[in-house]
């Protein structure tokens, strides 16, 4: 049988797992929007922070999109497109498939079409991460029995704790953005945009605290996100990186 | 279903059902392809593949777990863990949408503001890219054009420094000690940027470690 990595079969076959995801996010979004009007939060403040969230989500799933494009120029659609869409991230799919083609000794350079290549490129990224579906219904209640004790000893270092936890992660993504320092002038981009993205932040923020521009709070994450984009497309012809 | 489960019990039963149908359904890929074109790939290569990613994939799997799951709270985490795309879009959804909601994680609301923030980015994210693979063709020139390449290698930093500008700003007193520390770090070993997510939990050990003494002072 010919093998084509973009067949219609295997199309249907990640469009079910696709499917299958969607539902389970409209569950959890209705469960959770009816959760809130029984507990009386403000429902017209969490509709308009869905429409905040799915604004600011816009970027990074157009990215994510690249990263399908990227993966299908050798895995063909159907694959890449599940794996971005469920489960994966470019950053552990890319790694799974190259290792798999090293491991055979082939290249990644041309559309994959021998089956049994395409299987096992298949296999290895589904092996190497579903991992993190076990852990979570494994350990859940773990963590969130250990959280639940430090609030209810200390409330207030509970609170402080949960930052930190926050801030660890921030600081690990804007420490990485100075790994290219060495490399001159061009190395200092991603600082030059972390620091204009903070800038507009920083406006935004000064425009609802002083001037009480109050929809913006919802909207501050996506603008300085998109206006440091738009600015990265002007700065790296400039700089030339 | 008894009468005195709670909603948070119920959260957890639920969760459960739909990532362990998740993970079944993750699995039917393989196997599928594997039955219908009668392509079974053979331990050896799975194997040698799996080598050069699973010990790695696998321990970060673990932290993300550990780290993220306080953040986004119960149903977040069993909804976002099956969705994936955690640091880059999940989390920083779930906590911008909790900062703006005025909620902490770990309370009623905040688990109401995390699960809504995840599922909407997740619905969202699964429709743009089902567009984009329905539009492809014409599509690919414009997103891979070298105009734009910029803006998305640059998605990170524009990310992480309006959130950085959040909750440093607020918690610079805390935020001192992870970040020299990450900064040096990374300018000393640049080639760790390929593995920043086993760095999270450092930088979340660090920044607990030093908020700590400083609470202990009371200088919080």
């Amino acid at each position: 049988m010919n093998f084509n990595p973009s067949s219609t079969f295997l199309f249907l076959l990640a469009g079910v797992i696709i499917v299958f995801v969607i539902c389970q996010s409209l569950f959890f979004l209705v469960r959770a929007y009816r959760r809130g009007k029984a507990l009386g939060m403000d429902m017209g403040k969490l509709r308009r922070t869905m429409v905040s969230t799915a604004v600011f989500t816009f970027a990074p799933a157009v990215s994510i999109l690249l990263g399908v494009i990227t993966l299908s120029k050798f895995l063909g659609l159907p694959l890449p497109w599940l794996r971005l869409s469920v489960i994966g991230a470019i950053t552990y799919e890319l790694p799974a498939a190259t290792s798999t083609a090293n491991a055979l000794q082939i290249s990644l350079s041309s559309t994959i079409t021998d089956p049994k290549v395409y299987t096992a490129i298949a296999w290895v990224m589904t092996l190497g991460i579903f991992p993190g579906l076990i852990w979570v219904p494994l350990f859940i209640r773990k963590i969130q029995g250990g959280l639940m004790k430090i609030k209810n000893k200390d409330s207030k270092w509970g609170d402080i704790m949960m930052t930190a936890l926050f801030l660890g992660m921030i600081s690990a993504f804007l420490g990485m953005v100075f790994s290219d320092i060495r490399k001159g002038l061009r190395g200092w981009i991603p600082i030059f945009i972390l620091l204009f993205s903070a800038l507009l932040m920083g406006i935004c923020g000064l425009l609802i605290k002083k001037i009480n521009v109050k929809w913006l709070e919802n909207y501050a994450l996506p603008i300085s996100m998109l206006g440091a984009m738009v600015f990265a497309v002007f700065l790296t012809p400039l700089i030339g990186g | 279903m008894k009468p005195n489960r709670t909603y948070e019990d119920n959260t957890h039963l639920y969760g459960r059902i739909w990532i362990l149908t998740a993970l079944v359904l993750i699995f039917s890929f393989p196997i599928a392809a594997c039955v219908y074109y009668d392509a079974w790939p053979g331990w050896t290569p799975v194997l040698k593949g799996l080598l050069g990613v699973a010990p790695i994939f696998w321990t970060v799997g673990l932290i993300e777990v550990i780290t993220f799951v306080p953040m986004l709270g119960t149903a977040g985490s069993y909804l976002a863990f099956v969705t994936g795309n955690l640091t880059n879009l999940k989390v920083p959804a779930a906590l911008t949408a909790m900062e703006n909601m005025d909620v902490k994680p770990g309370s009623e609301e905040g688990e109401v503001v995390s699960t809504i923030a995840v599922a909407t980015s997740s619905i969202v994210t699964t429709i743009i890219i089902a567009i984009g693979v329905a539009l492809l063709v014409p599509l690919t020139p414009i997103l891979n054009s070298p105009v734009l390449k910029p803006a998305f290698d640059n998605i990170l930093p524009a990310l992480f420094g309006g959130l950085a500008v959040v909750y440093v700003s607020k918690n610079w007193k805390i935020s001192i000690a992870p970040l020299v520390f990450m900064v040096v770090l990374f300018l000393l070993v640049p080639s760790l940027s390929g593995s920043v997510g086993v760095l999270v939990p450092v930088g979340a050990l660090i920044a607990m470690g030093s908020a700590r003494i400083l609470y202990k002072k009371g200088k919080l």
